[in-house]
């Protein structure tokens, strides 16, 4: 992110940070940009303008697109274990600074947000300073899981097009992850992508103790967590078959596979059809 | 040769022996070109094919344009041919990669690695008051992504707008998808036109749409 401030154009600052702003700026609206540059100098007409945002645009684009190409699956390995320690170090930290700044303030409220008000203040004394310095710490480790959830967002559909695509750029990231990489998940069959995450569960299944878990990590989908309890188990199993192809696509071939995308949507479609048909079924039995 | 419904720039020119849709400029993916016009394959290009069909695009050369969508730059690079300032949005990096290609000898092309549906990514890029959005997204809310980046578009600009229907729900009746679509347009967007794109692209419906 850059220090500019919301309202800036990309050519708004130092001449050697040009490109990355095209990349990593961002602003609420858009406003007469090629007028503004003028206006400020940065360019001595429309035409001029036009000129320099082609040169810097393609420039700004060409390195973009080969930077996330070289994004590979270790690098998102390593992004959402990150984005895990950042978000789990932060909630922990917040219950400290809360409790903490409990004792010295009349109004703080627990959580990230609690220690967002307490950052803010204006501290008195070591024993405020370092409470408030404390849930600053907070703040930024949050905004640090943020970051790094963008980062995710970025690279994933470029280290697995359909993978991310069918189950978001999080849960592609956490799969690779689970897996150790995208090759291994690639090999593994459906029924093992179905249940990673849940190897508590499978193991207390293969030792005799418990059902075996319909699924993993998957769970956080929306077309396992929103079908109903009792046809989870078979909307798992479509999802985890698809998603194993979808990774054997990205890391055989790399292109983006329609079909299987499309193949998707009508079995959740049937499944979830169930579910309508039996309750048309119970109302004309009411009837 | 112009027709009412063509803007300046684009023209039916004899290709290859038939009468193609086509633009001036540099050649892009392997199209047939004869004296330097480059044949528009209305089959590979949704806007290509809202021209064959006549569609009052309200274009009529050297707009501003921000294009959403523009895949490897097959489209956008003919759009850059007869508007202005082209600005194109992908997503993808392969694709991308081509189009960066495409705008190299463009002047007036701007490539964007953006994602469609985050504008603020890219409102400090492209300017305000465009002419015309030209939108061929294939994703989820195709609608929706029109109507976040409305705020780029002036109060009597045109969004040329292809909505595929299997995007949205493969299991639902395209008539049907294409009804929900159009009803969160109308918050934000007057709808000029609609009109199938079935000739060139299979469960496609074309719309014409300016800002309420």
């Amino acid at each position: 992110m850059t220090d500019t401030d919301d309202n800036a154009g990309w050519f708004a600052g130092d001449e050697s940070a040009l490109r990355a702003r095209i990349v990593d700026g961002e602003a609420d609206e858009p406003r007469d940009w090629p007028g503004l540059a003028v206006e400020s100098g940065f360019a001595d007409s429309r035409d001029d303008y036009y000129d320099r945002l082609h040169e810097t645009s393609v420039a700004a684009t060409r390195e973009a697109v080969r930077e996330r190409e070289r994004a590979d699956d270790q690098q998102l390995v390593h992004a959402v274990r990150a984005m895990d320690d950042c978000e789990r170090t932060a909630n922990e930290l917040a219950e400290r600074a809360a409790e903490w700044a409990g004792s010295l303030f009349d109004d703080a409220e627990p959580g990230i947000e609690g220690a967002r008000a307490v950052a803010d203040r204006e501290p008195t004394g070591e024993l405020e300073r370092r409470a408030v310095s404390l849930a600053a710490r907070v703040v930024d480790l949050a905004a640090e899981r943020d970051a790094l959830a963008e980062t995710i967002d970025r690279i994933a559909p470029a280290v697995a097009p359909n993978l991310a695509e069918m189950a978001g750029a999080e849960l592609a990231a956490r799969l690779i992850a689970l897996a150790g990489g995208l090759e291994p998940l690639a090999k593994k069959p459906s029924g093992t992508l179905q249940v990673l995450g849940a190897e508590d569960a499978l193991f207390a299944h293969l030792s005799g103790r418990a059902p075996s878990p319909k699924h993993g990590i998957i769970y956080t989908h929306e077309y396992v967590r929103n079908t109903r309890p009792e046809d989870r188990g078979s909307a798992s199993r479509a999802l985890a078959g698809k998603l194993t192809l979808a990774a054997r696509v990205d890391h055989y071939s790399g292109e983006r596979r329609e079909t299987l995308h499309e193949e998707l949507r009508e079995r959740m479609a049937t499944i979830r059809a169930r579910a309508k048909d039996e309750s048309d079924a119970a109302a004309e039995g009411d009837a | 040769m112009s027709e009412p419904n063509l803007p300046a720039g684009v023209e039916r020119r004899e290709i290859g022996g038939e009468t193609r849709l086509a633009t001036r400029g540099p050649p892009v993916y392997g199209e047939p070109t004869a004296d330097g016009w480059r044949a528009w394959d209305p089959g590979r290009s949704k806007l290509g094919g809202m021209f064959e069909l006549g569609f009052e695009t309200g274009l009529s050369g050297g707009e501003t344009v921000l294009y959403l969508g523009a895949a490897s730059g097959t489209t956008v690079s003919h759009v850059a041919d007869f508007a202005g300032p082209t600005y194109a949005v992908e997503f993808a990096p392969r694709p991308a990669r081509d189009l960066v290609e495409a705008a190299e000898p463009r002047d007036r092309l701007f490539p964007l690695l953006k994602d469609a549906r985050t504008p603020k990514r890219y409102a400090h890029v492209v300017e305000s008051d465009v002419d015309a959005i030209v939108q061929d997204v294939a994703t989820r809310g195709q609608a929706e992504v029109a109507v976040r980046n409305a705020r780029f578009l002036a109060d009597d600009g045109r969004l040329l707008l292809a909505i595929k229907a299997r995007s949205e729900d493969v299991t639902v009746e395209p008539e049907t998808v294409f009804e929900g679509a159009l009803d969160r347009l109308r918050e934000t967007y007057e709808i000029l036109e609609t009109q199938r794109l079935d000739r060139f692209h299979e469960d496609h419906l074309g719309v014409v749409a300016t800002p309420k």
